[in-house]
């Protein structure tokens, strides 16, 4: 079958050096019409090399190109985009303040008697935005759109600058679930029409409900190309990891012991009557969609945001966190979500950022202990080893994994008794994470208690002692870990994702 | 299977600014050669003296600047603390120490209110602060009524400019005694006190977290607000002990003293290698970013430069330093 479709775009023998790295040696890849061919790889493997390779960002020092199976010799973006190249990157770069439609002409904007031609432009943004039937009006400025219209309208941009072969770098990162499904929908589109596309993700389950075939890359190698259909997950983490995972969640529990945190009808803005109990050495874990109010309700447990009423005891005695400091100093440990937002002090050096919530309990009179200081550092790096030169490096420049496991570190110092992790593993490639569950074993086995909040419902299943799920704000469901298996054995997610929904929640009203 | 962590970068030493120190060095060979009065005692001396004032602003600016704000009251604090203790003095007829004590304590609550404006009122740094530098300046035109006020207290005026040093004699023969003025003295005294908070206190720490990301600052039980008060209080503080030396060093109260200092202490702050951004600055670089700005400054006098030359000079170089430290960065 595949012999017949026509091959878009060819990249053989590429190998790129830069000052002491190996970046691509020798790396081969091929993109095919109407098919989705997954990259994949650790972070640092090299992906986004080759992606840039073929974008014209970076010239490779030996290796060819092909495009339409002719030779491509070309070193810029504007070149790479002339030969019917297009990526829709992580981070989307628009003009905010401008319209869509100004965005998709930028920098060569038609005019018309020396005026902008506003009618041409606004008719062909609005026809190609239609084409694709992605129902945003050119008019509006991309300031307005949610992150997920806007991923639509660059990938729209892109079409209409006439690219063949699109690569979409890690496009979910920063979608909501219903806008996942929404671009899977757009990508099958242009599939079907015959575009070549280029999918790089972390999230395995993507690869298998959206590829057709999937390059492993490791250490700048090329690992092999297989037909998605012919492997599956194991094999796939296994390649790129280079050893066996057999099961990544598979990591021991615990006997859990007496309740460490205790939530009583807890309600605020955005969550109602909310109740449960943690116990120590137990992982409750949390889901819900985006904006079922899990973050919400930790923020309140911790004291980062105000809650209306409702109880909140630690280790049996009512506390009221009014403000972060509060939650600290009643024992919670808080892992955010948004680790660049609000996690990491990117430019401050891992020892800074290790120490930053537990300068109390290394100085006195406000005067910090800088053996202690160091110390703490140098033990984290170590224990739980986190790649970096030295420690008074910039955080910045860590991979994301080493970044997130900075910042578990500062929550490790504080020797808190309750651990909160909101979304640990976004962001962070398959190594990082098993590491990062090991740890989460390490603080199980010390009898801390945990809260793991998660969207990606296999880890949270995977992992949890108990599940509670959330849709709108209220609990709609509380699941041991006994009932996460149907009668076949497997993990019922039809069910949490029902639960999740809303759906059983509208069946019990209506009971 | 574990390596052990080297724990230093190697090049601990001037991290961060060690381009500029060396700037500073080859400025100083350089006019070692090209004027016979650069390095003399009498030079350097006043080279010393025109410094420190400046040098304690620019103190001031690095604290702010490194919160990821920026203080352009510094100058006005400054002119502020000079002519209430001049007309505390003078008019009202305080004794000089606790005159002293009202107009830092007066410049501190104006830092309180830039505090608060900016974490309270949420307003930007550069709002907030222009605003109050406004208000203060033509609070000192009102109270002084726009004139110059002599100081007649003889100690006071000498103050600034007593040398701590040997006995000796000058360059035309007289005696008098060869070491360092007073007012240096107090500025390398602020130079050790803001090492150490920088170093060695929570407070410090707490400065460059919020700087760096006031997010994950508060989330990790910082008090945003004490450390941005804390900041601008240490700022107008340290612009009032900057006002008083002048003040001595004047013999007066000038209504407008202090004018324009901001753009020297941003200048010193970013030459010596602070972001605006927040999170990054360096007690030393500011020092040698200070040094820099007045040995140019001198070199130009000197060399007989037209001294919108030597403004030419500063500002290209503000501009270099800020690009050679993107360079780094990419």
């Amino acid at each position: 079958m595949q012999s017949e479709k026509k091959e878009l775009a060819r990249m053989e023998n590429i190998s790129i050096e830069f000052p002491g790295v190996k970046a691509l040696d020798q790396v081969s890849f091929n993109v095919l019409e109407g098919e989705v061919h997954a990259l994949v790889g650790e972070n640092g493997a090299g992906k986004s090399t080759l992606i840039k390779v073929l974008m014209g960002v970076y010239t490779p020092s030996s290796g060819k190109l092909f495009v339409n199976g002719k030779e491509a010799n070309y070193h810029t973006p504007a070149e790479a985009i002339a030969h019917g190249m297009g990526a829709v990157y992580q981070d989307i770069t628009m003009a905010t303040h401008l319209t869509v439609g100004e965005n998709f002409f930028l920098g060569h904007l038609p005019t018309k008697g020396g005026r902008v031609d506003w009618n041409r432009i606004y008719k062909d943004a609005q026809a190609t935005l239609d084409d694709l039937r992605i129902p945003i009006d050119a008019r509006t400025p991309v300031r307005d759109l949610t992150i997920g219209q806007q991923e639509m309208v660059s990938i729209a941009k892109i079409i209409h600058q006439k690219a063949n072969v699109l690569v979409f770098d890690e496009p979910t990162a920063l979608l909501t679930n219903e806008e996942v499904e929404i671009l899977f929908h757009l990508i099958n589109d242009l599939k079907a029409r015959g575009f070549g596309i280029i999918y790089i993700s972390h999230r395995m389950e993507e690869i298998f409900e959206l590829c057709d075939r999937v390059t492993i890359l490791k250490n700048g190698l090329y690992i092999d190309t297989l037909n998605v259909a012919d492997t599956n997950e194991q094999k796939l983490v296994q390649l790129m990891v280079g050893r066996s995972v057999d099961d990544m969640y598979g990591i021991e529990h615990t006997q859990p012991g007496e309740v460490m945190l205790e939530v009583n009808g807890l309600t605020g803005e955005r969550f109602h009557d909310i109740s449960f109990q943690v116990r120590r050495g137990e992982i409750f874990g949390m889901f819900g969609l985006i904006g079922a109010g899990r973050t919400e309700i930790c923020r309140a447990i911790f004291g980062a945001d105000p809650y209306t009423s409702g109880e909140v005891k630690i280790a049996g005695k009512p506390v009221h966190n009014k403000k972060p400091l509060d939650g600290i100093n009643n024992s919670i440990a808080f892992l955010t979500e948004d680790r660049r937002k609000e996690g990491m002090c990117a430019v401050l050096s891992v020892e800074r950022n290790v120490n930053l919530s537990s300068y109390p309990l290394i100085s006195k009179h406000g005067l910090i202990n800088l053996k202690k200081e160091a110390q703490r550092a140098i033990d984290y790096v170590e224990r739980i080893r986190i790649k970096t030169p030295t420690i008074d490096y910039q955080c910045e420049h860590l991979s994301g994994g080493n970044q997130q496991k900075v910042v578990i570190a500062r929550w490790m110092c504080c020797q808190s008794d309750i651990f909160i992790f909101d979304e640990p593993t976004v962001g962070v490639d398959v190594g990082a994470k098993v590491e990062i569950y090991k740890l989460i074993e390490d603080l199980l086995k010390q009898g801390k208690a945990i809260v793991l909040i998660s969207s990606y419902l296999p880890e949270v299943m995977g992992l949890s002692d108990r599940l509670m799920v959330m849709y709108e704000g209220k609990q709609t469901g509380l699941i041991e870990r006994s009932e996460f298996y149907n009668s076949e054995g497997k993990l019922n997610e039809e069910m949490v994702l029902g639960l999740a929904s809303g759906i059983k929640a509208a069946e019990q009203e209506g009971a | 299977m574990e390596k052990t962590v080297k724990v230093r970068s190697k090049r601990q030493f001037m991290k961060g600014y060690f381009v500029v120190f060396l700037v500073l060095l080859a400025l100083f060979v350089f006019m070692t050669f090209a004027s016979k009065n650069f390095l003399t005692y009498d030079n350097l001396y006043n080279l010393a003296r025109a410094t420190a004032v400046y040098g304690i602003v620019a103190l001031a600016m690095t604290f702010v600047i490194v919160t990821g704000g920026i203080d352009l009251s510094v100058g006005t604090n400054l002119g502020l603390a000079s002519m209430l203790f001049t007309l505390l003095i003078e008019e009202a007829g305080w004794a000089v120490p606790p005159a002293i004590i009202f107009a830092i304590i007066a410049c501190g609550c104006i830092g309180a209110i830039n505090g608060v404006l900016i974490h309270d009122g949420k307003l930007p740094p550069f709002i907030a602060t222009l605003g109050m530098k406004t208000i203060v300046r033509a609070t000192i035109l009102l109270i002084s009524g726009g004139k110059n006020i002599s100081i007649h207290n003889a100690s006071f005026n000498n103050f600034a400019t007593l040398t701590i040093g040997v006995p000796g004699v000058d360059a035309y023969g007289n005696e008098t005694t060869l070491g360092i003025p007073v007012m240096v003295l107090v500025w390398v005294i602020l130079i050790v006190i803001s090492f150490f908070i920088f170093r060695y206190t929570t407070f410090g720490r707490n400065v460059f977290a919020c700087g760096s990301n006031v997010n994950a600052a508060r989330l990790s039980g910082i008090s945003v607000r004490k450390t941005i008060y804390g900041a601008f209080i240490v700022s107008a503080v340290f612009c009032a002990i900057g006002g008083l030396l002048s003040a001595s060093r004047l013999r007066s109260g000038i209504p407008t003293l202090g004018d324009g200092y901001e753009e020297d202490a941003i200048a010193a702050a970013v030459i010596g290698g602070a972001s605006m951004a927040g999170g990054e600055g360096y007690i030393g670089g500011t020092v040698v970013g200070s040094l820099l700005i007045a040995t140019i400054k001198n070199a130009g006098t000197l060399l007989g430069f037209d001294t919108n030359v030597t403004k030419l000079v500063i500002g290209a170089l503000i501009i270099v330093a800020v690009l050679i430290d993107r360079f780094k960065k990419h």
